[in-house]
Parts: C-alpha cells; sequence; structure tokens
C-alpha cells in the first residue's frame, strides 16, 4: 500500500476505488454479477454467520455463479440472524433473513439463478446518510 | 435472467399475519392462477415492514407500489388492475397522513424515513476490515478537510453548533467538552473513547466499531487536532474481541495510508491511536474510573472536579467520547452544523441508536431522529409486542434508567424528555416488558446488576444497594410490609443524593420509577401477599382442582421433589411446603386439573 500524503491524494483514491470497483465487477462478466454481503458482527456469527459465507464462497465458486462475497458489520435485525444482503444486477438490493444453510441453497438456486424470491426477505425501512458535500 | 417480471411482496410480520396475510396470499395466487400469469408474477411473504398499524402490507415491486390495510378480497382488483392493466388500484395506496395524498412509491413514504442512520451509516453496508470501502464512501474526507481548511477552534465551532451531545448516556455538549480540552494548557494531551459499553441490552458500540472501526479512528484524529493531542487511546472490554480484532486491522491500515501517524496528509499533524483493554467492569464506563484502569489502578472512579479535560489520564488534559459519540463526528463535519442541527428536537439534536430487546417483535438495533416517540419506536419499527400480548413498560437507560409506561408513549424521546419523565437516555437501551413482567422482580433483577458492578468505595453505592436488593427479595418473597415500600423510596433518594459516582447516583432509578408508575402492584405483593404478573414464586400455590383430578399420577411422578401424594384414581394433593414451583406437574396434567393460586 502507498501513503496517502494529501487531500488531493486521498480524494484521488476515493474516485479509483469507486471506479475501480466498478472495473473490477464488470470485468468479470458485464450482466451476471451477483453482490452477496454477509453480516458479520458477534452475534451473527454467532448464529452461524460464518458457516453461511463460507458456503456462499464455494457453493457459487462451484456452481459457476460470478459473484462477489463479502463480509460486513451489523444490519441491526437482530431477530432475524444470520442476514444477508443479495444485489442482482439491476436490481434493487434485497435482506433475506433466517439465513441458514437450507435457505442460503435455496437463495443461490432460487433467487440468484432464476429470480425468484424465496421466504425471509427483511423489507429495509430505513434510509441512510450520503455523506457526499 | 429472471423470469418473474413482477414480485407481489405480502407482509408476514406478526401483526399482518393476525390480520389474515395468508388469505392474501392465497388469493393473489389463485387469481393469479386463473390469468395464467403464475409463471411471470410471484407472490411471497415476507418479514415484518414495521408498519403494523397499517397492516396488512402488500408492496409491488419492481415499481415499489405499497398497498396498507389490505383485504383477502382485494387480492382481485390488485391482479385485474395493478398486474394485467398495470394501473394502480388508488384506494389501496398509502395516503400521506398530513396532506391526504395517495403516494404510490415506498421510496417518498415518510414511513420510511423514521429511521435515520448516521452513526450507523456504513454498518452493514461496507466490509469493516477494507479501508478502500470506507474511503470510497467519503471515509477520511472529514479528517482531510479539518486538517487542511479549517482551523482547530472552527472544528469545535462546528462540533459546538451541531447541538451534540454525549452518546454515552451523560448527553453533555460535545463540542463543549472539546473546548474546555483545548483551553487546558499542556503539550500532552489525550484522546480517549469510551468503548466500555457495559448497560444490559446495549450494545451499539460494539455494532459501530464491528461494523464501522474507521470512523471511529478518523473522528478521534479529528478531536485529536482540536483539542491538540497527538495520541488517542480506545478503551475497550477484552469481551469484545471482534470488535478488537476489526479495531487492529482498522489502525493498521490507516497506518499503512499514512492516515494515523506522523505528517497526515502532509500537514504536519501527527496522530497514532493505542488500545486498552477493560476487564469488563461496568463502572469502568465512568471517565475517571476508566482513566485510572487505563493507569493501571483500580476502576474507581474519583471526585470530579478536576474534570478529566484538565486533569486525566497521566494527570494531563483528556478528552472522553463515547464511540457513538465519535461515529457520528466525520457526517457532522462533512454535513455541516446546520445540516445535523436541523435533524431532532430543540435541544437535543441529531440521532440516537436504540438497542431494542426484551418482549419486542424486532429485536434489533435502530437508529432514529431525537424526538421520536417510544410508540413510533415500540409498534411501528419494533413491530409491537411478541405473541400478542399487553405492553407494560419499556425500561430506557439499562439499569441507570427508569420504567415508562403506557402514559409515555407519546412523549417525544430526548434527553430532558426522558429525564422529565423519570429515566434517562443512558446508552439507548430499551427493554420491553410486557403483562407478565413483575415490577417488583425486574426492580430486583437491575439491582442485581448494579450491587455486582458498584466497586465498594462509597457507602452509599455499597452499602444502600445491597439493602434495597434485600428489601426488594423479601417483597418477592411475601415478607415486605407497606413500611418496607416507604424504606424503599427513602433509601432511594438517599443513595441517589449521597453516591460518588454517577453508578451510584442512578441505580435506584429503576425502583424509583417502577415504585411511582406500579405502586399498587407493590402494594398487592406486600398487602395481598399476591404478584399480579405471576411470577414471584413465593406467592404462588400450586393446587389441585378437586372437580378435573381423576388420579392419573401423572404429576406424582413427573415431581422432581415428591411433593405431590394421591392413589390411583383418586383426587391428588400437593404439599406446598415441599413444592419448589417449577411447573412441571401442569406442564404434563392432560386434565387442566392444577391451577396457579
Amino acid at each position: 500500500m502507498s501513503k496517502i500524503t494529501s487531500l488531493a491524494d486521498l480524494k484521488k483514491k476515493r474516485e479509483e476505488l469507486k471506479t475501480g470497483m466498478d472495473i473490477r465487477v464488470k470485468a468479470i462478466n458485464p450482466e451476471n454479477v451477483v453482490q452477496v454481503k454477509v453480516a458479520m458482527a458477534t452475534c451473527g456469527i454467532a448464529s452461524g454467520a460464518k458457516t453461511v459465507m463460507e458456503f456462499f464462497l464455494e457453493q457459487l465458486e462451484r456452481r459457476n455463479v460470478a459473484a462477489i462475497v463479502t463480509q460486513t458489520g451489523c444490519m441491526g435485525y437482530c431477530y432475524a440472524e444470520p442476514t444477508i444482503e443479495v444485489k442482482l444486477p439491476g436490481a434493487d438490493p434485497v435482506v433475506f433473513g433466517f439465513v441458514d444453510l437450507k435457505r442460503a441453497d435455496q437463495i443461490i438456486e432460487k433467487y440468484i439463478k432464476t429470480g425468484e424470491l424465496v421466504d425471509g426477505i427483511i423489507p429495509v425501512n430505513y434510509q441512510t446518510i450520503d455523506l457526499k458535500e | 435472467m429472471s423470469k418473474y417480471s413482477m414480485h407481489l411482496l405480502v407482509c408476514g410480520g406478526t401483526g399482518c399475519h393476525a390480520s389474515e396475510s395468508d388469505a392474501i396470499v392465497c388469493n393473489l395466487r389463485d387469481e393469479l392462477e386463473a390469468k395464467g400469469l403464475m409463471d411471470s408474477v410471484q407472490v411471497i411473504l415476507t418479514g415484518c415492514f414495521g408498519f403494523c398499524e397499517k397492516g396488512p402490507i402488500v408492496k409491488v415491486m419492481p415499481d415499489n407500489t405499497f398497498y396498507v390495510q389490505v383485504k383477502p378480497e382485494d387480492a382481485q382488483t390488485i391482479v385485474e388492475e395493478h398486474v394485467v392493466k398495470g394501473r394502480k388500484v388508488t384506494r389501496l395506496l398509502y395516503k400521506d397522513p398530513v396532506t391526504m395524498e395517495a403516494i404510490d412509491d415506498s421510496k417518498h413514504m415518510s414511513f420510511f424515513k423514521k429511521q435515520l442512520r448516521i452513526a450507523l451509516r456504513n454498518c452493514g453496508f461496507i466490509n469493516p476490515e477494507n479501508i478502500d470501502e470506507y474511503i470510497a464512501r467519503d471515509g477520511y474526507q472529514a479528517l482531510g478537510k479539518v486538517l487542511t481548511e479549517m482551523s482547530p477552534d472552527e472544528v469545535i465551532k462546528v462540533v459546538k453548533d451541531s447541538g451534540q451531545r454525549g452518546r454515552g448516556g451523560g448527553g453533555f455538549s460535545t463540542g463543549l467538552k472539546w473546548e474546555l480540552a483545548r483551553r487546558s494548557v499542556s503539550d500532552e494531551k489525550y484522546v480517549v473513547c469510551n468503548a466500555d459499553e457495559g448497560d444490559p441490552g446495549a450494545f451499539m458500540d460494539r455494532s459501530v466499531l464491528e461494523g464501522d472501526p474507521h470512523s471511529v479512528l478518523e473522528a478521534m484524529a479529528i478531536c485529536g487536532y482540536s483539542i491538540g493531542a497527538s495520541e488517542g487511546l480506545i478503551y475497550i472490554r477484552a469481551e469484545y474481541p471482534l470488535a478488537i480484532e476489526r479495531l487492529k486491522i482498522a489502525i493498521n491500515q490507516a497506518r499503512e495510508y499514512g492516515l494515523l501517524g506522523n505528517d497526515i496528509f502532509g500537514t504536519g499533524f501527527n496522530f497514532d491511536i493505542t488500545l486498552r483493554y477493560g476487564a469488563g467492569a461496568f463502572v469502568c464506563g465512568e471517565e475517571t474510573a476508566l482513566i485510572h484502569s487505563m493507569e493501571g489502578l483500580r476502576g474507581e472512579p474519583t471526585i470530579k472536579p478536576p474534570f478529566p479535560a484538565e486533569s486525566g489520564y497521566r494527570n494531563q488534559p483528556t478528552n472522553v467520547n463515547n464511540v457513538e459519540t465519535f461515529a457520528s463526528i466525520p457526517a457532522i463535519i462533512l454535513k455541516g452544523s446546520e445540516w445535523f442541527s436541523s435533524i431532532g428536537t430543540e435541544k437535543s439534536k441529531g440521532t440516537k441508536v436504540f438497542a431494542l430487546a426484551g418482549k419486542i417483535n424486532n429485536v434489533g438495533l435502530i437508529e432514529v431522529p431525537m424526538g421520536t416517540t417510544l410508540r413510533e419506536v415500540i409498534f411501528e419499527i419494533g413491530g409491537g409486542i411478541r405473541n400478542g400480548k399487553k405492553f407494560k413498560g419499556v425500561q430506557t437507560g439499562g439499569p441507570s434508567g427508569g420504567c415508562l409506561t403506557e402514559k409515555h408513549l407519546d412523549t417525544p424521546i430526548d434527553f430532558d424528555n426522558l429525564i422529565a419523565a423519570g429515566s434517562m437516555m443512558g446508552s439507548g437501551a430499551m427493554i420491553v416488558l410486557d403483562e407478565d413482567d413483575c415490577m417488583v422482580s425486574m426492580a430486583r433483577f437491575f439491582l442485581d446488576f448494579t450491587v455486582e458492578e458498584s466497586c465498594g468505595k462509597c457507602a452509599p453505592c455499597r452499602i444502600g444497594n445491597k439493602r434495597l436488593h434485600e428489601l426488594l427479595g423479601q417483597i418477592c418473597e411475601g415478607k415486605g410490609t407497606l413500611a418496607d415500600l416507604d424504606r424503599l423510596k427513602n433509601m432511594s433518594l438517599v443513595i441517589k443524593d449521597t453516591s460518588l459516582c454517577g453508578l451510584g447516583q442512578t441505580s435506584p432509578n429503576p425502583v424509583l420509577s417502577m415504585l411511582d408508575n406500579f405502586r399498587e402492584e407493590y402494594v398487592s405483593h406486600v398487602t395481598h401477599k399476591k404478584c399480579p404478573a405471576g411470577q414471584c414464586k413465593s406467592l404462588m400455590e400450586y393446587v389441585v382442582n378437586a372437580e378435573n383430578c381423576v388420579g392419573c399420577t401423572a404429576c406424582a411422578r413427573v415431581c422432581p421433589v415428591n411433593a405431590i401424594t394421591g392413589e390411583r384414581k383418586e383426587i391428588h394433593y400437593i404439599d406446598p411446603s415441599v413444592c419448589i414451583k417449577c411447573g412441571a406437574c401442569i406442564e404434563k396434567c392432560k386434565f387442566d386439573a392444577i391451577f396457579i393460586r
């Protein structure tokens, strides 16, 4: 990693990262990159999020689905852990709760592969701020 | 790639479920089947939308149409009009309560603006172990702006004008705290982040540190620049291993990028952060005790003044802020004090994170503007009380706060209103109680905690709380008298007045507020020796109903202490002096022949 030595540097870095992420995403396959985020705070992990994340990493590759699987922090839905967010290209992200391995399998086979929703959807009911000045 | 062009999401939350969401799903599917649309339109039950008041809810994707109070017989109209002809069913649309206009896109509904995430803005969005994701979401821009464009006094002015008050519980103005630390003259000053989250039921600080550690690091550096400190310390309990791990990763990544360390952004400003571990004592959340603990001394509070801003860590000026307070700072710097102070109430600005726990459907972490009412939090966002039970109260502020009741439901939540109602903001834990909770046992439960956590330095807290706890125990066991209730109150007031630190000064709050709001329940315990909620075991008696008992002996066989006697086919008897009230017999009896008196 190279040092960031000025604010201009940081701004350049931010733009690179923003577009860089886009390029990386598009390079794999413009139409078919699926993004899966697994909520991995202590409570999520305690409810099995780690196993679920490993399952997605392994199975998406094995089933030839071009996808990016990342971890993230708490989404706030403690009653429904483990929770994940799936974003299909061109669609709004969908949050699923109570994701055990069986449901994870359904999510891959049905939602990710065919767009058919499965049980456990958590409607997102909040707004987040955008820091853009 | 999707074979479905449209999805109908039907709310399957407890509230909507009770009002026939299953029938709605069935009818929608039947209608679609009849029109031959089953292959292109999917109907699915979802989790709670948090809008139970207007349920059942049907949301149409992808156009975000939001239908409220849908009845099973509306399924036909929705399919014929919306799905087939593409015309929204106006009469089912949600109407804005103010303008009475129908809203056809749920993104414009004010309901979805009830939760606003500022401190939690990145939690659940970014990968906390990757600094690049934080930077891509404008991370460290606020630090850059502060170092290159603003003087320390300007930064303090922005924070002060924003009206932000400390999120750890006290509610002291953040900007003022910074200003005091800046005014203290010394070439060695410290910024401390208080991550010693200890309230039962509170976990917002852990969630921020685990989900967005860089926001805290960035804010600490901003604070360091403002008050003139080059060293930051995070006091975190060792019971939070994942938060510690992610903080370590974040600190290392920030150092590698030069965002912590010497000459940040080439401005000559130096700042670095190290971790200090706490052993998990509640009192160490009090800032003077916290500082002593960091110095390797016993975690005991000392009298203020001197305030840490004058003499704190290593007797140098020290600014201590809570995790959630820090997490909002970068947003305040980038979006300005006017933006932040436009959110919230007159004297409490911005948003507050609450941890919802107890007998509530949507247990979870939420962030709402100050001034949101308890009703909105519990019955809308929280989805109401579990199993359709009746709401009884909500303990806010953990063991230092008080219990609010039905009459407080429409009070806007802010620092001052909660204090006026006999509670406090605290760190933001909300424990929801229903009709089955006994208010004497609850008060005793919170005192259990404070007795355990009292450091023992001052007598009112060490001895007084112990006595309070004993008195409550006696009342639960049916050995209390009416005079004990006055004794409880008087002793509570003395403890509040004479304790050394915040722990003792607030520990009798649950007792006082529960005694105030539920006096008849306390009276019932001491005069009638009855627990109305049926929780106090000593006040219960298990009795056989002679009319129903057939003498099957099932209860006698399951009783762990052999308290039940009786011959086969004869009425049984439970010996109250032996019975431990475990309830095994009631569960086993098929004839409803055992009841609690």
